[in-house]
């Protein structure tokens, strides 16, 4: 013991107490806390039924979401790049109940730069919404629900909920088009384990290669495009064939 | 009742950077130390390993390793005529959670600040005269010089092992490094980091406008380097997953890379993870500190007793804490009178997206590190005349393009709608050949008399405790100087040769839900007066002399560069201190 420890030590009073049990607490000590095949990996999404729309909840979002990115000759849509199957499974998980957020009261509506105070989950939004979307569309176009209308209608009703023209009773249909967009572009992004971007559309379609590790052979290859092969958390081109 | 347990000689709160760097080197001088962390225990091979890192949605999107605001968080008004409502989702600041803290999720941009920001009420009142600072301008001197804090400065870069190149060396300015810094005692331990093309193309501009640009300093390394602890870094691959996500790779300096490996074997050092401090426990003088209350995860209490404390949580939750435990005169805006939870700062971020032509420009965006980048210098603090402008403060201006992430980075021009064919389309357009900085103009943040915290009357943390309430907005000063350099900086990105530049000026009121950055600042600052201070300039309260807090806390208000090259060598600076001076004599190290 060094003498400014001992001197620090002589300055204060040191009982003695029996030692109880704190196993509640990870104890680190003595060395890294390293056990072979630890770790966190995701979950890749299981395709299969829907876990949380009904039919008629999934029928209306696969339309909405194959407007917000219709299909064209070099890239498919929302619908077959699995942005419905990505937001099913999110608002059948953690993000759908808002796990994680600080869901105690009083709520009250602040202003937009204090953030969103609504006590609704994200699951009980889209349930809401898309029940009052098909209401609304019934009313307005002859009994017919969103997914059955034309593109042109579809595209009419998704302007309106943008600008908020086009109202949905008992919810904000503006709230509910910018949920959908944003959860609809995540799921293009994101990556494929999730159920959207289904073989990389989304990356393939704009220039990303991916989850690549290691780029030090390109950073000063300057106005190059990257020739590597796009790739995955779970895929490559050459594992899976 | 909180069941006690043997006093220790000192407990640590939080084991993030400050903690991690406390807690080392007071083991190292012999002492019996334990860390009481909140969060997790956090291991590359374990929490972010190469095969599942790179997972933007779960890591950026979904804010996977931060604190959840179920746990804890604070309530935001702007001014005190609103309501606080709580942050019921991580916006416009991320908190780190579990071990190596925010040093786990930054870009790891290791900047030092300039000489003059130490004394910046001094230096502008002389420079300009006291009236020209706005008359509710709080900012004071830090009570530390620049050749006190510089050996610590070098302490963390070498810790750390940053990339950069010097622009001053011991007073001689250096081609090709900053010409502004503070003189440097020695160059960077590694050389800068290599720059993509969008990165050069904005340097060869900025030299063709006049100015002097620098590669940024970098806690992403060059090449492998081994830190004076015996741990060893790996060379950065350019992989583009940085901030927000913990590096795979061993090159993103961190707690975890630098320090723990070598902590966790001292044989008097003990980490308690998934134990939140709840409050620090004073004797009936209230002038001495005898330990904390901390609850685990059965929501069992223990009294773990200590001789000193070290305050190392981020900086919301070391005021937080201060103001719970009743040390230190909580601040008043209405009388200006008391302390704690004074001049709380944040940053001034702005920016501007050039976008190219896409058949001339490929820029890759996501080859890219978190602090990749070149920037200048030439309006940060007071590196230019204020006099004509009428504003004070400033920040660097850098083409510090972070990432690619598809979901996060792809800027599209202004016109585009926000779906359909169109937006497809632009999409295609633009992913690989427009430029958008992470850190664009970054700028300071000036205190103000009524940016403050204190706590909540209504909103509670899952313990029952009152969340701390922020009052922030925003003032006339720093939008002026932020609109100025967004200008100066879209100057150059037209001279890259863009086609279209567009514009990103911070606007208020301030916005909670709008990411700018991590860093928070002052709450508990340091300075010379305990009227106007928490903790004297050795970070060392002056109300309980056997606490030190460390961390952004401690600054009076924000320089134009990123805190945690300055929150290192402050930790370094607080250590030293303890070690050669407060051990010997323990009790206050400045008499006020």
């Amino acid at each position: 013991m060094n003498p400014s420890r001992r001197e620090f030590l002589a300055s204060t009073a040191v009982a003695l107490f029996i030692v109880p049990d704190i196993a509640r607490a990870a104890i680190v000590k003595g060395g890294l806390p390293w056990k072979p095949g630890a770790g966190d990996p995701p979950t890749p999404v299981r395709p299969g039924p829907w876990l949380y729309f009904t039919a008629d909840e999934a029928a209306a979002v696969e339309a909405l979401v194959d407007r917000l990115i219709p299909p064209d000759p070099q890239t498919p849509g929302g619908k077959e790049s699995g942005c419905a199957v990505f937001i099913d499974r999110q608002l059948a998980g953690p993000q759908g109940r808002y796990e994680g957020r600080y869901m105690s009261g009083p709520f009250q509506k602040g202003t937009k730069q204090q953030g969103d105070q609504t006590p609704t989950t994200p699951a009980e939004h889209y349930r809401q919404a898309l029940a009052a979307l098909d209401r609304a569309c019934r009313q307005k176009f002859n009994g017919k629900p969103f997914a059955q209308l034309a593109d042109n209608d579809k595209d009419e009703v998704i302007k309106g909920l943008e600008d908020g023209s086009f109202k949905l009773e008992g919810t904000d249909g503006n709230d509910f088009f910018k949920a959908l967009l944003k959860d609809t572009q995540n799921g293009f992004f994101a990556d494929p384990i999730y159920g959207g971007n289904k073989d990389m559309v989304g990356w393939k379609m704009i220039g990303f290669p991916g989850t690549h590790y290691d780029y030090r052979e390109w950073v000063e290859r300057h106005n190059e495009r990257v020739t590597l092969p796009t790739v995955s958390i779970a895929s490559h081109p050459n594992w899976s064939q | 009742m909180a069941h006690k347990l043997p006093a220790k000689d000192v407990v640590v709160i939080g084991l993030g950077w400050t903690g991690s760097i406390l807690s080392y080197e007071l083991a190292d001088a012999g002492l019996d130390v334990v860390a009481l962390e909140r969060g997790p225990w956090r291991d590359t091979a374990t929490s972010f390993p190469i095969s599942y890192a790179q997972d933007e949605l779960r890591f950026r999107i979904q804010h996977d390793m931060f604190l959840r605001p179920a746990q804890s968080t604070v309530t935001f008004r702007n001014n005190r005529s609103q309501t606080a409502l709580p942050v019921r989702h991580l916006g416009a600041f991320m908190l780190g959670n579990g071990a190596g803290g925010g040093g786990l999720h930054w870009n790891a941009e290791t900047w030092r600040f300039l000489p003059s920001d130490f004394v910046l009420r001094t230096h502008l009142t002389q420079r300009y005269g006291a009236n020209f600072l706005p008359s509710d301008m709080t900012i004071q001197d830090w009570g530390i010089t620049w050749d006190e804090i510089e050996p610590h400065y070098d302490k963390f870069e070498y810790l750390c092992g940053t990339s950069g190149t010097a622009g001053n060396l011991n007073g001689n300015i250096q081609q090709g490094g900053n010409p502004f810094e503070g003189p440097r005692s020695r160059p960077y331990p590694t050389p800068a980091q290599k720059q993509p093309f969008s990165h050069t193309l904005y340097a060869k501009a900025a030299s063709e406008l006049g100015y002097k640009p620098f590669p940024q300093p970098s806690g992403n390394l060059s090449e492998a380097y081994t830190n004076p602890l015996g741990v060893k870094l790996g060379q950065c691959t350019y992989c583009g997953y940085c901030e927000w996500f913990g590096c795979a790779n061993y090159s993103k300096a961190s707690p975890q890379t630098t320090v723990l490996p070598a902590l966790v074997r001292k044989p008097h050092f003990e980490a308690r993870t998934e134990c939140e401090v709840t409050r620090i426990n004073l004797d009936s003088s209230r002038k001495r500190a005898t330990g904390v209350t901390y609850v685990d995860t059965s929501g069992t209490e223990w009294e773990q007793p200590a001789d000193l404390v070290i305050l190392c949580a981020f900086q919301l939750f070391n005021v937080q804490l201060l103001l719970l435990s009743g040390i230190g005169q909580p601040y008043d805006p209405n009388t200006g009178e008391g302390h704690v939870g004074r001049n709380f700062t944040h940053q001034t971020m702005s920016g501007v997206i050039g976008f190219f032509d896409k058949d001339k420009y490929n820029f890759n965006p996501f080859v890219a590190s978190g602090s990749i980048g070149m920037c200048i210098d030439e309006f940060n603090g007071d590196n230019f005349d204020h006099g004509p402008l009428g504003f004070v403060g400033g920040g660097y201006l850098g083409q510090v393009q972070t990432n690619g992430r598809p979901i996060e980075t792809t800027p599209l021009p202004p016109d585009t709608p926000a779906w359909g064919a169109k937006w497809k389309q632009a999409q295609r357009d633009n992913y690989l050949s427009a430029v958008t900085a992470t850190s664009g103009c970054h700028a300071s943040m000036y205190s103000y008399r009524e940016n403050y915290f204190d706590l909540d009357p209504t909103y509670k943390d899952r313990f029952g405790r009152p969340l701390l309430r922020m009052t922030m907005d925003f003032h006339e000063n720093e939008l002026k100087m932020s609109a100025y350099l967004t200008d100066k900086f879209a100057e150059i990105v037209q001279h890259m040769g863009a086609r279209q530049v567009v514009k990103h000026y911070r606007k208020g009121p301030y916005d909670v839900t709008a990411y700018q950055t991590s860093h928070l600042c002052g709450g508990a600052i340091m300075g010379t007066d305990p009227k106007s201070s928490t903790i004297n300039k050795y970070l060392q309260s002056w109300d309980v002399p056997n606490l030190f807090v460390q961390g952004a806390t401690a600054f009076p208000q924000n320089a134009g560069y990123n805190p945690t090259g300055t929150v290192g060598a402050l930790a370094y600076w607080s250590a030293a201190a303890i070690r050669s001076q407060y051990l010997k004599n323990p009790g206050p190290l400045v008499h006020a």
